[in-house]
């Protein structure tokens, strides 16, 4: 963990400013002749309309909804994958459309390379970004990062051989390794059962604490988000989903979940939390009813 | 009481206390018997037509065989491992051919759709038409039996793996893709470095069908060409001699059996807990 720290604060973090303006996203139709023909035809579908974000730099932003109501959308938008119908991502200023090395991201299912062990995952994404590094200073980094995310001995070893934790360790670790400025993650726990989830969610605070970065976390459960948060996005139910309210949580740094509830403030936050998503998913279950 | 249940709860005691795999084997020794037990019996009391051989006539010459496979008496008279090298020259010879130009033609097609839909009409029509009857055409263009073996084996070589390796390209998870985009991966790099890798488990797989029917086509193709293991079966036809003919079928079985197994490893090499 030494090595790391000293290599982390040798990295230049830039901190970086995130701005959203009045994204929208319409899934276009099926209409074309062909498909009136098979019958197959459908409407155009209006996933998320005007989101206006800002995340300030060295911030961390949770997105809580209900399910289906766009989140993954949005942050596959801001990674660069999908194009948003209306609207602009600028990054400190600089419009950005496609996906880019400054926004590293962390994928549900991991999305590990199963033909490359540990290191080699690392390392291709660090090679990727870093094509003219010095292979020494390479090797360190994907050592360091391994290290970091407590993956030692675990180098050699293929996806297939690793547990889902910790293979979310490895995907925590490529994305960090190669230095991005934002950090996106859409829902990185979800398949992880809840000790595991807890446990990389304390890992995650860890991290944090070390090596501060611009952080965008999808996640549908409140105490991961108040955890880890320094604002909270709601975003409404879909279609046309949007922002209701950002709640900001102001508990100071570094966190304990066993203290978490003691903090000033938190059942009001948790409680509005609550209220929030229960009434957005009541009224998306009974329109799913009276269909 | 007690006693009593336990002593019926006892295993039973399974034919010689012998494992699944014993038993396969033990059954696979009393079918091999009584096979050849039959085949004795019935060429003793001439139940089959006399140029049919017995069992141990049989046995005999495929020893012969076996024990020196590496005489050379001129063309028509060599053994059967001289044979076998060059039937296993030729096949390997074309299948290399072959797959080098299926691998890199299927990396194209599955890479690009509209690449992919102007060729499939070619593809279509040649594939289900049998290697043999490209054979005259080989033939014709290069006056050589060896060059028109190595023609006939590269086009057989190539359907399966062409078809397999379009097939893994193009269904790549797009997961894999994703991470390579975002890191802002160039084109050339996602392809060898995630693209290729992925595909693999389904390149090899089509290697391997490929080699099979190669092996396959050969003896059909030395048939009609000369040298190698094909032309020795058609020769001790034309000899009556159907012992050889037997201990030809059952090497080339052992042959292709051997091949198969060893992609099937490399396959395995390659697959890393995916399904393949
Ligand atoms: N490629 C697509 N084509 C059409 N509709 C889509 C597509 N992707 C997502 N959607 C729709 O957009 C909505 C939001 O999806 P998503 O962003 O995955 O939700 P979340 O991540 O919040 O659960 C869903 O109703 C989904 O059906
Ligand atoms: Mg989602």
């Amino acid at each position: 963990m030494h090595s790391s720290n000293m290599m982390l604060s040798s990295t230049k973090v830039v901190a970086a400013h995130l701005s959203l303006h009045n994204i929208s996203k319409v899934f276009p139709g099926r209409t074309s002749p062909v498909d009136k023909l098979l019958r197959r035809t459908s409407k155009p579908f209006v996933a998320i309309a005007d989101i206006d974000l800002e995340v300030l730099p060295n911030t961390f932003v949770s997105i809580i909804g209900p399910s289906g109501c766009g989140k993954s959308t949005l942050l596959n938008i801001i990674a660069g994958l999908s194009q948003p119908t209306t609207g602009a991502i600028t990054i400190n200023g600089q419009l950005v459309s496609a996906p880019g090395p400054d926004r590293g991201v962390i994928f549900q299912n991991y999305a590990l390379m199963p033909w490359m062990t540990v290191a080699e995952n690392i390392q291709f994404a660090v090679e990727t970004v870093y094509p003219s590094m010095a292979i020494a200073q390479r090797q360190s980094i994907v050592q360091d990062y391994i290290g970091l995310v407590g993956l030692r001995g675990a180098e050699t070893k293929h996806p297939h051989e690793l547990s889902g934790g910790m293979k979310q360790r490895v995907g925590i670790a490529r994305a960090l390794a190669i230095n991005p400025q934002i950090l996106l993650m859409d829902e990185p726990f979800g398949a992880l059962d809840a000790l595991t989830r807890g446990f990389l969610q304390d890992e995650i605070e860890r991290i944090w604490e070390q090596e501060r970065k611009s952080v965008i976390l999808i996640t549908h459960s409140i105490e991961e988000a108040l955890l880890l948060s320094d604002r909270i996005v709601m975003m409404t139910r879909g279609p046309a989903a949007h922002i209701a309210q950002v709640l900001d949580v102001p508990f100071p740094r570094p966190r304990r979940r066993e203290e978490l509830d003691q903090y000033p403030g938190y059942h009001t936050l948790k409680a509005a939390m609550e209220q929030h998503l229960s009434y957005e998913t009541r009224v998306v279950e009974e329109s799913r009813i009276l269909k | 009481m007690t006693n009593e249940v336990l002593r019926f709860a006892k295993p039973k005691a399974r034919l010689f206390m012998l494992n699944t795999d014993q038993r396969a084997f033990l059954l696979f020794f009393v079918i091999l018997l009584v096979f050849l037990g039959l085949w004795e019996l019935g060429a003793n009391l001439k139940l089959f037509l006399p140029i049919m051989p017995s069992a141990s006539q049989t046995m005999i010459d495929f020893w012969f065989w076996i024990s020196n496979p590496f005489f050379d008496n001129g063309p028509n008279d060599q053994g059967i491992g001289l044979l076998l090298l060059t039937s296993l020259r030729r096949v390997l010879g074309g299948f290399a051919i072959g797959s080098a130009i299926a691998i890199p033609l299927g990396v194209l097609i599955g890479l690009s759709p509209v690449v992919s839909r102007a060729v499939d009409p070619f593809i279509q029509i040649l594939r289900p038409v049998s290697p043999l009857a490209w054979l005259p055409l080989g033939l014709a263009l290069m006056r050589d039996s060896e060059k028109t073996a190595l023609f006939v084996i590269a086009i057989t070589s190539i359907w399966p793996t062409l078809n397999n390796t379009k097939f893994g390209v193009s269904n790549v998870d797009p997961a894999y893709l994703n991470v390579a985009r975002t890191l802002g991966a160039s084109r050339w790099r996602t392809i060898t470095k995630v693209i290729l890798p992925a595909a693999a488990p389904s390149i090899v797989s089509g290697l391997r069908i490929s080699l099979g029917i190669a092996w396959l086509v050969i003896v059909a193709a030395e048939i009609l060409l000369s040298g190698g293991i094909g032309y020795f079966v058609w020769n001790e036809w034309n000899n009556l001699k159907i012992t050889s003919i037997i201990t030809a079928i059952l090497i080339v079985g052992l042959v292709g059996l051997l091949m198969d197994r060893l992609f099937g490893l490399l396959q395995h090499w390659v697959s890393f807990g995916q399904r393949s």
